[in-house]
């Protein structure tokens, strides 16, 4: 029976990498404003993962230029995501980062993960 | 004819063109086979009978059995009628094509069945309070009518019992996407009964 509700669902966006928590990501972001429409860049780290199938999600955190912490949440599939670049990684013990709000300046920084 | 008997698979979300995330259930439907059309000269009222799900041979009575040779259709677990003047032919075969994308449909199954509940939770009382002094009251009724007047209570008071397992219609529901493929309706929000739950899909009444 599940296999019917996947028939149905949006195939997975070729233009989406594997990405994990941790990750300083690039995401490109369909915006319609009236009649045209425009790619908006949102860098920031992955600070969560969830779900599979049509509701997975993932969270994106970054600080934005007065120093307030910005979270945007993002359906994987959803038409709206154009594409996501993987900048680097980052060292993680933990799924979700939540801590990170708590932290600012250099101690919110990850250890950098380097991959062979 | 706009009738269909299936089965719910679950929920999910799809996505619209504007990339709106939409919650929807999907339903197998059909194939479903019209066993017998009722006419106001015969049976006093017009239908159409349709049958759902291929079934076993040995599952079924003679009876049954007879019912569905007349028109040379295979063994079918579900029988149901659907009120309409529309014609159409016995042994005709219905599918999810008889229904359009954008469409509204009500949908009828029978909810889960929740045993003898409590008011809170079959009514949405409040209950009592949690703290001050408060001993087996929290989720009590609270008083269920006045004194000597009227000295009794009234009847309709919502109190404890059986909850659930009712045939309940949920209506006016839009019809997000089709599948001829696979059989499939995913019908905008949710609907009543569990998954494998037989439903019933109608056009809608109130539109």
């Amino acid at each position: 029976m599940d296999d019917l509700i996947k028939a149905l669902e949006t195939p997975e966006n070729p233009n989406i990498p594997e990405i994990h928590t941790g990750d300083t990501v690039t995401v490109f972001v369909r915006i319609k404003e009236g009649s045209n429409e425009r790619i908006q860049q949102f860098k920031g780290v992955v600070i969560r993962i969830h779900g599979t199938g049509n509701s997975a999600s993932f969270t994106v955190r970054r600080i934005a230029s007065n120093g307030i912490g910005v979270e945007r949440t993002f359906l994987t599939r959803s038409p709206i995501v154009e594409k996501v670049t993987v900048q680097s990684g980052g060292h993680t013990r933990r799924s979700r980062l939540y801590f990170l709000r708590q932290r600012s300046g250099k101690r919110a920084k990850l250890r950098q993960k380097f991959t062979s | 004819m706009k009738g269909l008997i299936g089965k719910k698979v679950g929920m999910t979300q799809l996505f619209d063109d504007s990339g709106k995330a939409i919650p929807v259930t999907v339903i197998k439907a059909g194939p479903c086979y019209v066993t017998q059309v009722r006419t106001v000269e015969k049976d006093g009222y017009s239908a159409v009978q349709l049958g759902f799900e291929e079934t076993k041979t040995q599952r079924l009575t003679g009876g049954e059995l007879g019912h569905l040779k007349k028109n040379d259709l295979p063994p079918l677990k579900y029988l149901k009628e659907f009120r309409t003047d529309e014609e159409v032919e016995e042994g005709q075969a219905l599918t999810v094509e008889v229904f359009a994308e954008g469409e509204r449909v009500d949908v009828v199954g029978k909810s889960k069945g929740r045993g003898f509940a409590g008011v809170v939770k079959r009514y949405g009382f409040s209950g009592g309070p949690k703290t001050h002094g408060q001993s087996d009251r929290h989720r009590a009724p609270g008083s269920i009518g006045a004194g000597s007047t009227p000295g009794r209570v009234f009847k309709g008071k919502r109190m404890p019992g059986r909850m659930g397992n009712d045939t309940v219609t949920a209506q006016n529901l839009e019809i997000s996407r089709i599948d001829p493929e696979n059989n499939i309706i995913a019908v905008r929000g949710s609907v009543p009964g569990p998954k494998n739950g037989l439903v019933v899909i109608k056009e809608a009444r109130k539109q």
